[in-house]
């Protein structure tokens, strides 16, 4: 068993600060969530949900985790958005 | 079921799950008071264990990477899924398709556009492949890495044309390169099997300064093949998808 | 702010429901699926988070620095990356029911069967 000394290195700027930030980025999820969902027309819903994968990292990474921020960034506006967007070229293009 | 009798049903079942939430969440401990003896062992035991500082991704490819091979069957079977559900009508509908693109006129890329694609597509690539072989060290791994190379590729679409692209990445290299990816990450495990320990534990020679990039035996390995394979599997997707589109793009040059 | 994480998640959820069952194109359920499935990392991470704590990567910090719980940040980190591709197969459907019943409406594509 490996005995262990905890010291003290906390997470950069004080807490009350950390906090709020988290609470605003919580707050600006949930606005985001509702925002993606009651855009009707799909072509503006994926730019609208790039940026909500943009605001998610930002929260991943005020909760000490770097390595999803990197995936949701990556994935959720690169991927995704690219994803839905041929999806949508190839939907409509039978409907015009 | 009208949409009406379906905004109900929502309505009560979202009020029920709501209240078992609600219930549930009164006896949970606040957010930021983390008991969970799990985290604090694996802090303690990994650096010794594994000689990566990267704890993520030993708990990814080392303590919890059984896990992490079902995963990647996941996203191989993604893959193929697409590949098969795009192909069965190809035949028919692509002459269809010819019809439709006569009276469309496609805007052309613009050159700042393409500049900027192709300026990138080096450093992206680069970037995607020191995320790939940095597991062990810093917030990386091989699923970012791979999803950042398969960026790389799809910028060449975006600076070029989609014929350039196609001959950038050929469905049977791509193919092949996926299940090498995949079958790389099984072949690990087994090399684990045949040196008398677990499967998928790590048999190889740890490095000594913990945290170098040989360091942690398997891990890196582990994280190289996921990287190729999960790059391989975005551009077969990303493949399947543009060709669907290219029938309407022929009609406009 | 003790369960303020909670019930974003919550809400978050109820919104990728609602958006999926008031739905009238197909991608747009699709879209709303993805919400529904990023107020799971919401939550893994939220479980996971520790106030005193930092990122867990030893490279620059001492050796018994309090981290927040890696476990959770390796399962979430997966799910990212792997939900994409399963969305993408979720659009090849969406793909070919356009192409066989030439509709997107999921309305319109439930009366076809009956």
């Amino acid at each position: 068993m490996i005995l262990l000394v905890h010291t003290a290195v906390r997470p950069p700027g004080p807490t009350w600060a950390v906090n709020a930030l988290q609470v605003t980025l919580l707050v600006l999820v949930a606005a985001g969530a509702a925002a993606v969902v009651t855009m009707r027309d799909p072509v503006r819903q994926a730019v609208i949900l790039s940026l909500y994968g943009v605001v998610l990292a930002v929260l991943f990474f005020s909760v000490q985790a770097p390595d999803v921020a990197l995936s949701e960034i990556t994935v959720g506006t690169v991927a995704l958005p690219l994803l839905i967007l041929l999806t949508l070229a190839k939907v409509r293009g039978g409907q015009d | 079921m009208t949409p009406l009798v379906r905004r109900r049903v929502f309505t009560v079942g979202i009020a029920g799950l709501l209240a078992f939430y609600g219930w549930g969440l009164s006896g949970l401990p606040a957010f930021g008071d983390y008991r969970g003896p799990y985290g604090f062992l694996v802090d303690a035991l990994a650096i010794h264990q594994t000689h990566a500082t990267g704890i993520v991704s030993a708990v990814n490819f080392f303590y919890r990477g059984f896990d992490t091979l079902g995963e990647e069957f996941i996203l191989f079977i993604a893959a193929t899924g697409v590949a098969t559900v795009l192909r069965e009508l190809r035949g028919e509908h692509d002459r269809e398709e010819n019809d439709l693109a006569e009276g469309r006129a496609a805007t052309l890329t613009s050159d700042a556009v393409r500049m900027s694609a192709l300026v990138f597509v080096g450093p992206v690539l680069v970037m995607g492949w020191f995320l790939t072989t940095h597991a062990q060290t810093d917030p990386s791994g091989g699923f970012q890495g791979g999803v950042v190379m398969a960026t790389a590729v799809i910028l060449v679409y975006l600076g070029g044309q989609f014929l350039v692209f196609e001959r950038l990445s050929p469905i049977d290299v791509a193919d092949a390169a996926e299940a090498v990816g995949a079958g790389g990450f099984v072949l690990v495990g087994l090399g684990a099997l045949m040196a008398g320990a677990a499967y998928l534990a790590d048999f190889l020679p740890l490095g000594s300064p913990a945290g170098a990039v040989d360091a942690s035996g398997t891990i890196a390995l582990i994280s190289f093949f996921v990287g190729v394979e999960v790059a391989m599997a975005f551009v077969l997707i990303a493949n399947e998808l543009l060709e669907q589109t290219i029938v309407v793009r022929k009609g406009s040059r | 702010m003790s369960v303020l994480p909670f019930i974003v998640v919550a809400w978050i959820v109820g919104a990728g429901l609602y958006g999926i069952i008031t739905s009238r194109h197909l991608v747009h359920q699709i879209i709303s699926l993805i919400v529904l499935q990023s107020s799971t990392y919401v939550l893994l991470l939220a479980v996971g988070f520790h106030v005193n704590g930092v990122a867990p990567y030893f490279s620059d910090i001492p050796r018994g620095t309090r981290t927040v719980d890696p476990v959770v940040q390796a399962l979430a980190l997966t799910d990212v990356v792997v939900e994409a591709a399963v969305t993408a197969l979720l659009l090849a459907f969406a793909i070919q029911a356009h192409k066989r019943f030439g509709s997107v409406d999921p309305e319109e594509l439930r009366q076809l069967r009956g």
